[in-house]
């Protein structure tokens, strides 16, 4: 069996429900999930990662040399392929305005610059931000489930799914229960995903792992695929608020199950890297990763994202560079 | 024309990659082997020992799991910097000591050769002392040689710079971190050699370096339930006893004093004191 | 020159050339003889070109007999009278600041063995040169150590040693000759190959630059010939090689009898195996970097890929897929992955034992890629169905030619792995620690590399079983060779 590449699907709309095809080349999404021992030996039974493989291939392939035209490129698809985003306690309607404002014109000087692809907020600031960003093509993502710990009842994290939806979220970022999932409870965390993803409607899901609190590789890959026989759209690294978040080899293994998840059941699932990705050399490390691990077909914002809020800037004045030959400052681009 | 006055230096303690003041606010007078004053050094309390051994700690994970080659570098590049520094520690040596300029240059010399012979060591003490062992059964046995932690060191109280050389770089060199003593009388090259670390690539705390009076610092690094081992090279003959009675509270490794020539090449015996065995069973088979 | 792109591409890695400028090639060397630049004797002159474009490099000196003997004499001189009554820590002092110096121009050096050998700068910069320098600290530091390192105490060297190096790693293999033989206390004459002579000489002026004494080292270029006359030389003590094992057999003959100590690193024919519970895409990548690292030219590549039946769809699927995305061009070019093949002589032989493997009736799969249409270019290569009885599983190919065999279980794994004459290395993919432990202690290999592939370590001991020759370069083992016990 060969990996095709599927056409994309449109935006708003990047595939159906758990695949349950049967059969050895497909993936049997029912039977695996009858019980919490199926799932766990379907899980345990995925090849595992070798740490210093892992690592080391990422290393390797962040000494790829992007120059000129190649960086240009890169640049634009990273500010395109970005999820402003702020999630603070202190946020304020002010402050995400300020946000939206800034995804649809990132640089004031330079009308040529691509819109970022969504603003990701917590779920009271959603309708704050459809407003603001009412007739754009700017995605409103909205974090959900008791994020960042999702420590809380499966009743409450669907209530707070639920609002965030009716307020105008197209997209839904939860969090898995990790303490069910470090503890073996795989069922249960495949139960909540399953429901929250019911509860999204139209919305589109996608799955944070938190690969920090996973911590090794194993772990992240058996977490992906759970994700994935569950529904999720897009599987996400990290909620951004504890280190280490998306590093390179993290990336890499999501990208890895991404891509053996399309050639076992057809259906393309997302990555999002969120948090510590800070400047234009780690963005583009990243897409170099997406590069040569998946191809073409997620080089795009519908199938890749990238968590982040001061890397925008960093792009913006790398790519002015770029254009003018000169090296910046933080003067020239707005601080929302 | 009168003469240009030279700026003179101050001699702090270096702890945790800074040169704080000691924390008693003391100094004591440093004289020459004349009586002539050079210098006022901080007189190091146990607070600053205390403070110190944090440090020192807290360094620990990071240069302990620094390769070899790693710590190799970092030490051969401080031997660079020492041959730099070459005329200031003839200088404090010599007036120190009471040495002439000729017996100093050698002090000082054998002390760059002998940091630049340890710095060798750091990727060859495992081929040397470690071992696979042939077990009687379906077992990859093998031991390793693996730093213990926080060493104190007392410095020899004679030999200013080449003894505290011998008894510094063997603790360092094999991944642990160090709070070390200087001489009470002749502190100034220690507190040079500091400088010379603080502009080096050694991570803040994995040396530490006190001045103050022997006999009332040791006794709180000997006793000290975070240090792991102590070097008591120069301790006070009447001290050395007391030393080793409080170093038992945690079974701390003592390497006690002895009469030593620090102008000979050493053995790995300074290495070996401060190193552990770990040994590792894993059976063989389809 | 443009780098072939393989598969459809959205994002084109734009040329980002490393600069040639860092480096200045004289248009003509002589040899290094005591310290020296001097011309030969009966003045004959050799061309090195750069084998990705094929355009000249420089004039190279062919070393004869006379210039070989001046160069032993020289190497004599300088371990009489000044190397063997230096103390070991002063010996030891020199190559730490050689070491120093490699590090300083370890850019310099990197773009200069891309240029005459073909390699990928990615690799000369982060493999091949870190190495070099770091085989130079570590081998300074036991120079003064000798007695701790289990051969008795005050172990003495042997005198004056002739080193013949190949062109696969060619200032990398010069370390590994250089700096255990000096820090042991000898003196040297090296041979480079001839086709990549070029980091040698610039590695003598490294050695003036460190004020080595005249003599200690000594740098003679040539072929064959010249490799002949130094190692049958009666004036020297110690022989070192690093070549094709048909060479090595011939050395074994000639020095036969003349009481020279020598050690032979060899080729291999290693066997890669992966177990059904691999990580596989570790092992994919450990798979790619076993035989196309370096086009290859590795005598320890991973060049039969013993793949367990029961995963070999799996397998293959997944390097089939992870080779589409290798880049294949100039070699100054950062993101070049493939360079160029170091000479005609050796394309030629990888595209004849290519054939053959093709006639012997095994599968052919190579990545679709545009090569250049000047240099030495051949495409990573897979066959597939290959048996032990075919040429292309027991012959060292030296190229990026893998090729592919199954097994069941892990005792048929190591009887293949094993039925060879060469025993160098060996790879084993498992995610079980035992087995691992299991295979390491039956397979007839010098090195095993464990869920890993093609790393080297000052320290790590590195040398063949079998055929593959004797002797170990690396490590407190490494100094054996270098001393008279």
């Amino acid at each position: 069996m060969t990996s095709t590449a599927s056409p994309p699907v449109a935006s708003g709309s990047p595939g159906t429900g758990p695949v349950s095809t049967s059969g050895s080349d497909g993936v049997d999404v029912a039977g695996i999930t009858a019980s919490n021992s199926s799932l766990r030996r379907f899980l345990h039974g995925l090849p595992g990662v070798d740490q210093v493989g892992a690592e080391a291939r990422a290393a390797t392939l962040s000494t790829r040399s992007i120059k000129t035209t190649a960086k240009a490129w890169a640049i634009d698809l990273a500010i395109s392929m970005i999820d402003l985003t702020t999630l603070e306690g202190q946020d304020t309607p002010g402050k995400v305005r300020a946000l939206c404002a800034k995804a649809l014109r990132p640089d004031p000087s330079d009308p040529t610059t691509p819109r970022v692809a969504a603003i990701c907020v917590y779920p009271d600031m959603v309708p704050i931000a459809v407003e603001a960003l009412r007739g754009s093509q700017v995605h409103v993502a909205s974090v959900a489930t008791a994020f960042p710990s999702g420590r809380a009842s499966l009743d409450v994290k669907l209530a707070d799914t639920r609002d965030a939806v009716a307020a105008g979220a197209d997209e839904i970022d939860m969090v898995i229960d990790r303490g069910a999932f470090l503890s073996g409870r795989y069922l249960e965390v495949f139960d909540e995903i399953v429901a929250v993803k019911r509860a999204c409607g139209s919305a589109h899901l996608k799955v944070i792992l938190e690969t920090g609190e996973l911590v090794t590789y194993d772990n992240v890959r058996r977490a992906s695929w759970l994700a994935m026989l569950a529904g999720g759209d897009f599987i996400k690294t990290s909620t951004g608020k504890i280190q280490p978040a998306a590093t390179l080899p993290v990336t890499l293994v999501m990208l890895e199950a991404v891509r053996d998840w399309r050639t076992a059941t057809g259906r393309q699932v997302g990555v999002k890297p969120a948090g510590g990705i800070k400047t234009t050399k780690d963005a583009v490390k990243i897409l170099v990763l997406v590069n040569e691990t998946v191809g073409d077909d997620w080089l795009d914002p519908d199938w890749f994202r990238l968590g982040a809020s001061s890397l925008l800037n960093d792009l913006l004045m790398q790519r002015t560079k770029l254009t003018t030959g000169r090296y910046s400052g933080p003067d020239y681009f707005t601080l929302d | 024309m009168s003469d240009r006055i030279d700026v003179r230096k101050t001699y702090k303690l270096y702890v945790g990659g800074k040169f704080p003041r000691s924390e008693s606010g003391r100094s004591y007078e440093v004289t020459d082997r004349k009586g002539h004053f050079l210098a006022n050094a901080a007189m190091g309390s146990r607070k600053d020992a205390r403070d110190a051994v944090v440090a020192a700690r807290s360094a620990f994970p990071g240069w302990s799991t620094a390769t070899a080659y790693n710590r190799g570098q970092v030490l051969y590049r401080v031997a660079e910097l020492l041959e730099g520094r070459r005329s200031q520690f003839v200088d404090e040596v010599a007036a120190g000591e009471g040495l002439t300029t000729r017996k100093a240059e050698a002090a000082v010399d054998e002390a760059i050769d002998r940091w630049v012979w340890y710095a060798g060591w750091s990727d060859k003490i495992a081929q040397v002392h470690g071992s696979t062992n042939p077990v009687a059964g379906p077992y990859f046995d093998f031991s390793v040689p693996e730093p213990t932690g926080v060493v104190a060191v007392v410095a020899p109280q004679d030999s200013s710079l080449l003894g505290l050389v011998s008894v510094l770089a063997p603790v360092v060199v094999t991944g642990n971190v160090a709070v070390v003593l200087a001489s009470e009388e002749r502190p100034l090259p220690a507190v040079t050699l500091s400088e010379v670390l603080a502009t080096s690539d050694v991570p803040g705390g994995v040396v530490n370096v006190l001045t103050g009076r022997t006999t009332e610092v040791a006794p709180w690094l000997a006793s000290h339930m975070d240090v792991n081992a102590i070097d008591l090279a120069g301790a006070p003959a009447d001290a050395v006893t007391e030393l080793q009675v409080a170093a038992a509270d945690n079974l701390k490794r003592v390497v006690r004093p002895e009469a030593t020539d620090w102008a000979r090449t050493p053995g790995p015996q300074r290495m070996l004191a401060f190193l552990e065995t770990k040994t590792v069973w894993h059976p063989i088979g389809v | 020159m443009a780098v072939a792109e393989m598969g459809s591409k959205k994002f084109d890695y734009a040329p980002a050339p490393e600069s040639r400028a860092i480096v200045d090639i004289q248009p003509s060397y002589g040899l290094f003889i005591g310290g020296q630049w001097v011309d030969p004797t009966d003045g004959h002159a050799f061309k090195t070109i750069s084998p990705s474009s094929e355009e000249v490099l420089a004039e190279v000196s062919e070393a004869g007999p006379g210039d070989v003997d001046r160069a032993v004499k020289a190497a004599r001189k300088a371990y009489d009278t000044v190397w063997s009554k230096l103390p070991a820590r002063e010996r030891g002092k020199y190559l730490f600041r050689i070491a120093r110096i490699l590090q300083e121009r370890a850019r310099e050096l990197a773009v200069l063995e891309s240029l005459d050998n073909g390699k990928p700068i990615r690799e000369s910069r982060d493999v091949d040169v870190p190495l070099v320098a770091a085989w130079f600290f570590h081998y300074a530091g036991w120079a003064d150590k000798l007695d701790h390192a289990g051969f008795g105490s005050s172990p003495k060297p042997l005198g004056v040693a002739g080193q013949v190096i190949p062109w696969n790693f060619p200032l990398l293999m010069l370390a590994w000759k250089v700096a255990p033989a000096l820090a042991c206390g000898n003196t040297v004459v090296l041979k480079p190959a001839e086709t990549t002579p070029l980091t040698a000489l610039l590695f003598a002026e490294i050695c003036q630059q460190a004020d080595l004494p005249p003599g200690v080292v000594n740098i003679v270029t040539g072929a064959g010939d010249t490799g002949r006359s130094l190692v049958e030389h009666p004036g020297i003590d110690k022989v070192a090689f690093t070549g094709s094992t048909e060479v090595g057999k011939m050395i074994a003959r000639s020095t036969a009898g003349t009481g020279k100590k020598v050690t032979l690193e060899l080729g291999g024919k290693a066997a890669n195996i992966v177990f059904d519970d691999a990580p596989v895409d570790q092992a994919v990548e450990g798979i790619v970097n076993g035989i196309f690292f370096n086009q290859g030219h590795v005598c320890c590549a991973g060049s039969r890929l013993l793949v367990q039946e029961s995963a070999f769809d799996e397998v293959l699927e997944s390097l089939k897929r992870r080779l589409s995305t290798l880049r294949l061009g100039d070699p100054l070019d950062k993101n070049t992955d493939i360079g160029a093949i170091n000479s005609l002589e050796q394309l030629t032989r990888i595209r004849e034992l290519s054939e053959v493997g093709e006639s012997e009736g095994a599968a052919r799969w190579t990545v679709a890629c545009e090569l250049p249409d000047k240099g030495f270019w051949f495409p990573p290569t897979v066959f597939t169905g290959v048996s032990q009885a075919h040429r292309i599983a027991r012959e060292e190919i030296f190229g990026p030619v893998l090729s592919v065999l199954t097994f069941r279980t892990p005792q048929e794994a190591v009887e293949k792995a094993n039925n060879t004459p060469y025993g160098l290395s060996a790879g084993v993919w498992t995610d079980k620690g035992s087995r691992i432990l299991w295979m390491a202690d039956k397979l007839r290999a010098g090195v095993v590399w464990a869920n890993t592939f093609n790393r080297f370590d000052p320290t790590s001991p590195f040398g063949g079983y079998k055929e593959s020759g004797y002797g170990r370069e690396g490590g407190r083992h490494g100094l054996e060779a270098y001393l008279d016990v």
